[in-house]
């Protein structure tokens, strides 16, 4: 059995999970006490992955990387940065449509902190860093975790956006949702089952966790 | 000293409450303000620390303002040196006691968060979290963190409310000694009279977002026994045909109602005299 779309599950999955939470914090913060007339806006945009098909994003991530749009040119003649057919691009999109899942658990935790704990810091005279290093985000570790959780499980179980914008290209696109695809078209439905039977396992493992340790945290932010 | 003269509209749940505050704060004073909830008394310190903005007004202290409407001048809350125990005491769970109070004092003077810990008699308590201790302890852990800043103006929201009388009296008595030795301006908020008595120089009584009363707390509460008579505050909270039941510090009392009564009003402070050898009780309207 060829392992690579497994392990590349796994990588797209953990580099997306590092980007969004290095994204996912800030614009949760700014999401949660910024006051500007833009945050409804922005937060529909954050939750549309959540009701859109994935072909619709994908098919809008095809045509904005695609080379002979202007900004993909660019970033490919400067950067050598081709982002339709390549890892990169899975990132960029993974990303994207995996951003409310990593985002409302933070805003959730952030709402769910009294303001008093902010307002104190604020008084100590500490910067808006040292209280989001030192109060904030040691106190939301729950949603900080629950968030990173679903984000890695949501990566793993992607397929519409990855099949629009990454095809198949053996370790480089081909993950472990698009090689179960190939091999049920092709009638392989042996190394399908393996496919499959591991992507159920881990998932379900993985989901089972969080639903154990972190059913609270789930609870409040799924109501 | 500290000068504030401020505005602001709040929605209260009575409807639009117009906020006026004019007070000076002088300093190493211990200031209270008093009245029932819901008069503005929290929105009164949040706008002098800076997490409120006042719609119009000044605040200085000496010749340094910290907000002014007018040149659009407002000094962040970290620059006021101002320490605040909130009324949830916003003490932050992820760090132990010490580390509470090392936090908030910046880390550097050990040998005063050693005193204030040992004031407050937390010593053996400093390495546990705030969820594992008493009301009592925790409410002295947000005193002395807020003490540990070393403020020049210490603002307290209700700090010892919701405890019982033995415990509330020994946490007066560290308060007083921590304000005897360190010196800070302190404004208490509270509607517990003797607490106010006990502990402040200055009360501002209020009633509907304004200052109705200033002076010591026997100037606006008469509490001076007089020779035949014992005066005490309370307030108006039923007027029947021939009494009125006023409520003071939890009890009410039914007393007949004289001629001069006539125009108290319901939520109306008035003054109660009760005279020792009688025992007879006469109210009088404060605002006449």
């Amino acid at each position: 059995m060829n392992w690579d779309p497994i392990l590349l599950t796994f990588k797209l999955a953990l580099v997306t999970t590092l980007v969004l939470l290095l994204i996912g914090i800030p614009l949760a913060y700014w999401l949660n006490y910024s006051k500007s007339k833009l945050k409804p806006i922005l937060a529909v945009l954050i939750s549309m992955p959540l009701v859109l098909p994935p072909t619709v994003l994908g098919f809008y991530f095809l045509l904005a990387f695609s080379p002979n749009n202007a900004f993909a040119g660019w970033l490919d003649e400067f950067l050598g940065l081709r982002l339709v057919f390549s890892f990169t691009g899975l990132v960029v999109a993974s990303v994207l449509y995996s951003l409310p899942f990593m985002v409302h658990p933070i805003v959730a935790g952030f709402a769910n902190l009294p303001s008093s704990l902010k307002e104190a810091s604020s008084l100590m005279g500490k910067s808006r860093w040292q209280t989001l290093f030192r109060v904030l985000l040691p106190n939301i570790k729950p949603a900080l975790l629950s968030g990173t959780v679903l984000a890695f499980a949501h990566t793993i179980g992607e397929f519409g956006v990855v099949l629009m914008i990454g095809g198949s290209i053996p370790g480089e696109t081909r993950v472990a949702s698009i090689a179960i695809y190939d091999e049920v078209e092709k009638l392989n439905f042996a190394e399908a089952h393996l496919y499959a039977i591991i992507l159920f396992v881990i998932s379900f493992v993985i989901l089972l966790w969080v639903y154990t340790r972190g059913r609270k945290r789930l609870n409040s932010i799924f109501k | 000293m500290i000068k504030a003269a401020l505005h602001k509209r709040l929605r209260a749940t009575q409807g639009i409450m117009n906020l006026e505050v004019d007070i000076s704060i002088a300093k190493g004073s211990f200031n209270a303000l008093f009245g029932p909830s819901g008069v503005g008394k929290t929105s009164c310190l949040r706008m002098l620390c800076g997490l409120m903005k006042p719609d119009s007004g000044i605040i200085k202290k000496d010749e340094i303002a910290w907000f002014n409407a007018q040149k659009r001048m407002n000094l962040k809350p970290g620059q006021r040196n101002i320490g605040y125990v909130f009324q949830d005491l916003a003490l932050f769970p992820n760090m132990t006691v010490e580390e509470n109070i090392l936090y908030a004092s910046g880390g550097n003077d050990t040998e005063l968060i050693h005193e204030l810990l040992k004031i407050t008699d937390l010593e053996g308590l400093k390495d546990q979290l705030p969820n594992m201790l008493s009301g009592g302890q925790q409410r002295r852990v947000a005193l002395i963190r807020a003490i540990a800043q070393k403020p020049d103006l210490l603002l307290l929201d209700e700090p010892f409310s919701g405890l019982d009388q033995s415990i509330r009296l020994k946490l007066q008595d560290n308060l007083e000694l921590l304000h005897d030795r360190f010196g800070f301006s302190v404004i208490l908020v509270s509607h517990d009279l003797a607490e106010v008595c006990k502990l402040a120089d200055n009360v501002w009584l209020m009633e509907d977002g304004k200052i109705i009363k200033r002076g010591s707390p026997s100037e606006v509460f008469g509490l001076e026994a007089a020779a035949d008579q014992l005066k005490l505050v309370g307030k108006a909270v039923q007027i029947l045909e021939e009494h009125l039941v006023v409520s003071f510090n939890g009890s009410t009392f039914k007393m007949k109602r004289t001629p001069e009564l006539n125009s108290v009003e319901i939520g109306q402070w008035v003054q109660l005299k009760i005279d020792p050898q009688s025992g007879q009780l006469n109210t009088i309207d404060l605002k006449q």
